[in-house]
């Protein structure tokens, strides 16, 4: 695959202008035969160039996709058809199926329990987090910022590969007899703090703590050399002002990590001691099966505030890079320069910094001060701004563009669709007053599913279906990718939408059944409905793994380095991009990302100098 | 980076040439970039186990003093407290003087230098290290702290204790006074206020071997006015109050906030982690340092640096734990 061809005779525009204007690091007359990419190991497993990593992030994010996906069905199941026998996932699940005598099968409740922690614990790291930003950093930083690989190619190697042990280990806790952790993916004590609270507190939680400490190191060694890379790596003349808005957000994204995730190793190492050795951080006066437990003086709500200064940045380590490529992914389709540049970068550092000061409205009902409640209230509503800045400024950048509505388009519209609905019941969720009412509920569940689970999802998408041929060399299938996109599209609705309905009317989430309760029992029918919904969403999934892997080896052959007619700089290596990207000089960047239709050109590509005439009208 | 034809090198002169890319912004290598940002995220760290600190000690109602909890050292106690841990601070600190020197000697590539001055930087580490060793040892072995106990605790009331046939003793104390539960029979704090424990030294066999410590009283009290002592040993003096809404109760000394031994020994011990890792990591760079590896790669010993960095941290890290637990 590696193709060690030092120098290439030009071929393109861009080509000619690189061998112009570029500048020469005499890289490979240092990697001759490419000690880094030598064998089968090296290559594609203990990888150090970025372009692989990012696909094993890309392709073990998928796997836990699957994996969270159907866990999600399960329990769909469960709400849907509470009546219905569900003797048949007996060979899966094993005793955590009971089939009496008359051959119904019942999902035992501690394990529909951990179903929620581990789909939760799975979608927001191993998916939404590793996924999506590990994927598309390690694609994009060092190609769009014109460098020959990260800044350090071997602790990104780790980054993956703690990534990687990570998910062994929770895998590993799925199998246990006890059942994985039960006790909701914010792990809140006392059911995370003590092992003989449920079944799923004991060996199962201490893999859950275990494998997301190896995540944080994962998320730290990543973020540590997506920030370096970007601020040191960057081609002659990529100013920060000519970054892409990927990179800025990759770039904020990555500080947001190193700056929340250590604070959860913090709450988690208090918390394993608690466990363990019998500490009270978070434990105060508490009984168990009528005893009293000899832990006093800590406070369950310090957890609360540990996790969430974490949890809470963690929702837009989430949806930054989805922001990111959306941005990206709809310039460069609709034929346009992305709307108001600057604003775009200046409301990701604004909403990166007011992530900071928000975490306690997730703690409204959990007996914070009603008077720090008001802060928290006010700083919550204000990154509505920089949030609707960012959705003005996309459907700006739509509007009277030459849009190409293909799969990777479409995915970005559908997010800015996603991020407006799910966003505008933030602002319900926000007010501590109405949080009284809707907290713990159908509409908290339709909320964050649809503003960073749904749109997060829809960002990698449009990524995925855009980057494929920079990753593979060859296309994805467009008619399986509009049939993937529509049906998610109306299915995420359909999952979501009735789900305001149920949470308006206060039925609360993470309850197993709702049969004792006569006030919830008539929105069974609606149940029914969000499941079948779920099934179908599920199988377009699958359809689009068919798709991506299928199109690997088969998918229709890129035939031109730039197919998009993209300025940014990864369009400007060749169609089988070999170790160092570039395979002469490193490209100069003359010119900002987001020149599309100008001069009567369709684009500009950034390698390309500026004309006297736009230096004269003060272009940078 | 080198360049032969078409880029021309200008000296960076204004912030548009330093950001202007295909150099490093403030020429900093971006090993160092990384080392500060792992700095940036471990400051986040050991902010989240102080702002838990400041949780946890803020909802109890008293706190033990740290001048009465920190006063012994090694050959016996005096009456300077804190005498200990200055002695194990100056070390830290002047560790990274050392270093600071050992890093000038790197950028004149003086190898011998390095050497020298990051060998004092590593007896520095190990000093405090082995002064947290006994701080500990005697924490745990002596006074009979632990991660789930703490003896030191404070009066909320001014009182006086009783003496064993349960009259009042001459032995007075004010609200905030600071005491140490002892082990019956134990050799206590080493303070020299010792409550005459001996004469009570075959009580430390009254364990009855139920109930789970904490709380417990002593199997006959009316035997022993004076104190009772719980399942584990521990003696708690008896007292009468003589002020306030309780005045005329009798009680006994409690065990201090829990919460102050877990955290003490889990932030301690996490710093002393790190300083452990500065210490085998400060050897290895020496090492190679040694070797002339670092005037091979002719950047100046950035090594050196990064590690300098990372042992700056720990110091300041350790300025952060030394304000909150022995000086407020």
């Amino acid at each position: 695959m590696a193709s060690n061809v030092a120098i290439t005779a030009p071929q393109t525009q861009e080509d000619l202008l690189i061998e112009e204007y570029g500048y020469d690091d005499h890289f490979h007359d240092h990697h001759h035969g490419d000690k880094y990419q030598s064998n089968f190991v090296t290559t594609y497993i203990f990888s150090q160039d970025h372009k692989m990593i990012a696909k094993q992030f890309l392709i073990t994010g998928m796997f836990w996709a699957i994996i969270g996906g159907l866990m999600s069905l399960v329990f769909r199941l469960q709400l849907g058809f509470p009546e219905e026998s569900m003797a048949w996932l007996k060979p899966i699940l094993g005793k955590w199926i009971t089939v009496n005598d008359a051959g119904i099968g019942t999902l035992a409740p501690e394990f529909y329990y951990a179903l929620v922690t581990m789909h939760g614990t799975i979608i927001v790291f191993f998916v939404l987090t590793a996924g999506l930003s590990g994927t598309f950093s390690n694609l994009l930083i060092p190609l769009q910022v014109g460098a020959r690989d990260m800044a350090s190619p071997l602790l990104n190697m780790f980054s993956y590969w703690f990534f990687f042990l990570a998910g062994v280990v929770m895998f590993a806790s799925l199998f246990l007899n006890t059942g994985p952790f039960s006790g909701g993916w914010t792990a809140y004590p006392p059911l995370s703090a003590l092992p003989q609270a449920s079944s799923g507190s004991a060996a199962g939680m201490t893999l859950w703590t275990v494998s997301l400490v190896l995540f944080v190191v994962s998320v730290l060694l990543g973020g540590i050399n997506y920030v370096t890379t970007v601020l040191n790596l960057r081609t002659k003349g990529m100013t920060m002002w000519r970054l892409p808005l990927t990179i800025w957000a990759f770039f904020i994204t990555a500080i947001i990590g190193i700056l929340s995730f250590p604070v959860l190793a913090s709450g988690f190492f208090l918390l394993m001691c608690d466990r363990g050795l019998g500490t009270s951080f978070f434990l105060s006066e508490i009984f168990i099966g009528g005893q009293a437990l000899d832990h006093v003086g800590g406070s369950p709500v310090l957890y609360q505030h540990l996790f969430w200064f974490l949890g809470h940045p963690e929702v837009y380590i989430i949806i930054l890079p989805a922001m990111g490529i959306v941005s990206e992914v709809l310039s460069v389709h609709a034929r346009k320069p992305i709307f108001g540049y600057k604003a775009m970068v200046y409301s990701i550092l604004a909403i990166a910094f007011l992530s900071f000061i928000v975490w306690a409205h997730h703690m409204f009902m959990s007996g914070v001060n009603p008077f720090i409640s008001n802060f928290f209230v006010i700083f919550t509503l204000i990154i509505a701004v920089p949030s609707a800045v960012k959705v003005f400024n996309w459907i700006a950048t739509l509007y009277g563009g030459n849009v190409r509505f293909n799969s990777a388009s479409l995915f970005a519209i559908g997010f800015v669709s996603m991020f407006i609905s799910g966003g505008l019941t933030g602002i319900f969720l926000g007010n501590s007053a109405i949080d009284i009412q809707l907290h713990d509920t159908y509409f908290v569940v339709a909320h964050f599913h649809i503003v960073m689970g749904i749109a997060a999802f829809f960002g990698m998408y449009a990524g995925v279906y855009h980057w494929f041929p920079k990753m593979f060399g060859r296309f994805m299938n467009e008619t399986l990718g509009k049939i993937h996109f529509w049906g998610t599209l109306i299915g995420a609705y359909a999952i979501f939408w009735p789900m305001h309905y149920l949470g308006m009317a206060g039925v609360p989430r993470r309850y197993y059944s709702f049969d004792i309760f006569d006030t919830f029992r008539h929105f069974s029918t609606m149940n029914k409905f969000i499941t079948i919904a779920a099934i179908i969403v599920f199988a377009l999934q699958v359809l689009m793994v068919i798709n991506f892997f299928y199109s690997i080896w088969k998918g229709k052959k890129m035939t031109t380095q730039n197919p998009y007619g993209a300025s940014t700089l990864e369009w400007t290596t060749p169609i089988e991009v070999g170790h160092g990207n570039w395979p002469g000089k490193i490209p100069a960047v003359q010119r900002w990302p987001y020149d599309y239709g100008k001069d009567g050109r369709e684009f500009i590509s950034q390698v390309e100098p500026m004309t006297e005439k736009e230096i004269a009208e003060g272009a940078h | 980076m080198a360049t032969t034809d078409t880029v021309v090198e200008h000296e960076v002169h204004d912030d548009k040439e330093l950001w202007s890319g295909a150099k490093e912004p403030f020429k900093a290598s971006y090993g160092k970039l990384m080392m500060w940002y792992f700095l940036l995220s471990d400051a986040f760290t050991f902010a989240g186990f102080l702002i838990a600190y400041g949780a946890l000690r803020f909802s109890s109602p008293t706190w033990p003093v740290p001048d009465f909890v920190f006063k012994t050292h090694p050959f016996g106690s005096s009456e300077l407290p804190l005498i200990f841990v200055t002695v194990m601070s100056f070390l830290l600190i002047i560790s990274s003087v050392t270093m600071v020197r050992g890093v000038q000697e790197g950028h004149r590539n003086n190898t011998k230098g390095v050497v020298f001055w990051m060998l004092l930087t590593i007896l520095g580490g190990i000093g405090f290290l082995s002064c947290q060793a006994w701080e500990w040892t005697n924490l745990i072995a002596t006074e009979h702290m632990t991660v789930t106990r703490n003896p030191f605790g404070t009066h909320v009331e001014s009182g006086v204790y009783l003496n064993d046939d349960g009259s009042e003793s001459d032995e007075v104390f004010e609200a905030g006074a600071s005491y140490l539960i002892h082990k019956a029979g134990g050799h206590g704090h080493g303070h020299g206020d010792d409550h005459g424990d001996d004469s009570h030294g075959g009580e430390a066999h009254s364990d009855d071997g139920h109930g789970d410590g904490h709380g417990a009283h002593a199997t006959d009290p009316g035997d022993y006015k004076g104190h009772v002592i719980d399942n584990e040993g521990f003696l708690h003096r008896k007292y009468k109050v003589t002020e306030g809404p309780n005045e005329g109760m009798v009680k006994y000394e409690s065990f201090g906030p829990k919460s102050f031994g877990a955290l003490f020994f889990f932030i301690t011990g996490f710093h002393g982690f790190h300083v452990f890792s500065g210490v085998v990591f400060l050897f290895i760079i020496m090492i190679n340092a040694a070797s002339g590896l670092y005037v091979e790669r002719n950047n100046g010993h950035e090594m050196v640096e990064k590690i300098g960095l990372y042992w700056h941290f720990v110091d300041l890290v350790w300025v952060f734990v030394f304000l909150v637990f022995y000086l407020l």
